[in-house]
């Protein structure tokens, strides 16, 4: 059964449908690469998929294979709340654990070292009693990455990871994030305006317009006339500059 | 200095001294604590707002004469806490905006209603008193300093119990949510312990100086420490330490006690500024 699976799903606000039939499926372990141009729907999406809002017109979004709605670990994009936030990074770190604790008003020994253990794995042990406002843009973003893995070890969901990083971060962030879904083989959704990395990494696209206009994987993708199209188009936009919102 | 020290330990014989004492530290310690969060999800308003409501209801329950005011503006802050809240979520009209309107309404029908049908003589005393607190702090009874100490210990312990989750909240309510956390609930909690601290708070330093203890300790905590913990501990220390302060220098200099825990805050937080500034933060 699959981890997510969505079916004739249309969203929209105020009877204005946003994307159409969408009908898709994600796997353990799978890469899934939502791409789209701006206002095709990908965030409405992805709010859906984190039950943020419920624009559900029709069709059905469901979770299997052992994957509660509430296991999604998620990266947001930054907010400008955060950026002059008097918080350590453990602090941070550590609040992804918060799901797990239900109404257990402080942290187990379980969740400090679980969160010790991420912050391990993704080199910011020595960061942990830095303040998240000083670090710089990809430090922070693995702060974020690893209070994800703190809220969940199965599924995470990046929101544009990259956005504003410069090229040796998003190098890494993207190393990151491919390490964790080949070595620990869990599953990435992310939205992207970067094609290069998504066709690079990628397993599965997910191609985002008024109509679901591609799903599939990488090489069929590849071989797809809009896919063709997209790719050329957006690589010769990215080399000319940053393609962030 | 001695003679000071002498004098100052005099007046702490005093019940109502002692009473204006333990009152001013508790609110004092609360409402910092609370204030930290208020601050960061950009709420501060909220406080000032919510003051004037009370001042509002505080007017009316006057003109009704009712024995035990709390039991009209407590409610009163209280639902407007929540309703400004869910407003300021659903955002047809702008969070800032409906608080604006609010706040000065409020206001406007407090000071006309105290002035047409208020039952003492000496309206503008009342209003100045229930505004800026003048010496309110010290005629408090047993009881007063009862129900302070309770609510202010209920406060305390909220902030205590849901620690972890008002950090998370605040830090990223979006985050939050989509972990299965039950933000609505927990602001709802934000929203009602706000409202009877400030209830609290306008007996120590009067309607229009509440959003000062909230807002004045954070900040200053935030100036010089880096995570949410420390800024936690050092706004209310801090807090605490300008309430005292405020209270005996008022004491001794007869100075109006709201207005002055307020300058010694504001003190506060320029030399913490200053302290920031020179560790370069």
């Amino acid at each position: 059964m699959a981890q997510l699976t969505c079916e004739n799903l249309t969203l929209g606000f105020e009877g204005q449908p946003v994307t159409k039939n969408l009908n898709f499926t994600v796997n353990q372990g799978d890469y899934l690469c939502i791409v789209g141009e701006n206002g095709s729907g990908k965030s409405t999406l992805m709010k859906t998929i984190l039950h943020l809002r419920n624009p559900i017109m029709s069709g059905s979004i469901t979770t299997g294979d052992g994957l509660k709605p509430t296991e999604i670990g998620y990266l947001p994009q930054q907010t400008e709340v955060q950026r002059d936030f008097p918080a350590s990074v453990r602090e941070v770190v550590l609040s992804g654990c918060l799901s797990r604790c239900g109404l257990r008003p402080f942290y187990s020994r379980q969740d400090r070292l679980r969160a010790a253990k991420i912050m391990d794995r993704l080199g910011i042990s020595h960061l942990s009693g830095e303040s998240y406002r000083y670090l710089s843009g990809g430090q922070q973003q693995r702060v974020l990455l690893a209070r994800a893995l703190c809220a969940t070890e199965k599924m995470l969901l990046l929101d544009e990871p990259v956005a504003g990083l410069d090229p040796a971060a998003t190098a890494e962030m993207y190393d990151i994030i491919g390490k964790l879904n080949k070595e620990e083989g869990i599953t990435v959704i992310m939205i992207s305006h970067d094609i290069t990395q998504a066709l690079g990494q990628a397993s599965h696209i997910l191609h985002l317009a008024k109509e679901p206009l591609f799903f599939g994987t990488k090489e069929e993708y590849l071989r797809s006339s809009i896919g063709q199209a997209f790719a050329t188009i957006m690589i010769a936009g990215t080399e000319g500059g940053d393609s962030n919102d | 200095m001695t003679d000071l020290l002498h004098m100052l330990g005099e007046y702490l014989k005093y019940p109502f001294v002692q009473y204006a004492f333990i009152t001013g530290v508790l609110i004092a310690l609360c409402s910092s604590v609370l204030g930290v969060t208020l601050v960061l999800k950009r709420y501060s308003f909220m406080g000032d707002g919510l003051s004037h409501v009370a001042f509002g209801a505080m007017a009316v329950a006057a003109v009704l004469s009712v024995t035990d005011e709390m039991l009209i503006v407590l409610p009163v802050t209280v639902v407007t806490a929540v309703f400004l809240l869910k407003n300021g979520q659903n955002a047809r009209m702008r969070g800032d905006a409906a608080l604006a309107m609010v706040s000065v309404g409020a206001m406007a029908l407090g000071y006309l209603l105290l002035n047409l049908f208020s039952p003492s003589s000496n309206v503008s005393g009342d209003v100045c008193s229930s505004l800026f607190g003048s010496t309110s702090i010290l005629t408090l009874s047993g009881s007063d300093v009862a129900v302070c100490a309770v609510m202010s210990l209920l406060v305390l312990a909220v902030v205590v119990l849901f620690y972890h989750k008002i950090f998370a909240i605040t830090f990223d309510e979006t985050f939050a949510r989509a972990t299965g956390v039950n933000t609505g609930a927990y602001n709802l909690i934000i929203a009602v312990v706000t409202a009877v601290i400030i209830v609290l708070a306008m007996n120590l330093v009067g309607a229009l100086l509440t959003s000062a203890l909230i807002i004045f300790p954070a900040l200053s905590a935030m100036r010089v420490f880096r995570s949410f913990r420390s800024v936690m501990i050092c706004s209310a220390t801090v807090s605490v330490c300008c309430a005292a302060l405020g209270i005996l220098i008022s004491i001794a200099a007869s100075t109006p006690v709201g207005a002055t825990i307020v300058l010694v805050d504001l003190v506060f937080f320029l030399g913490f500024a200053a302290v920031g500034r020179v560790m370069g933060r």
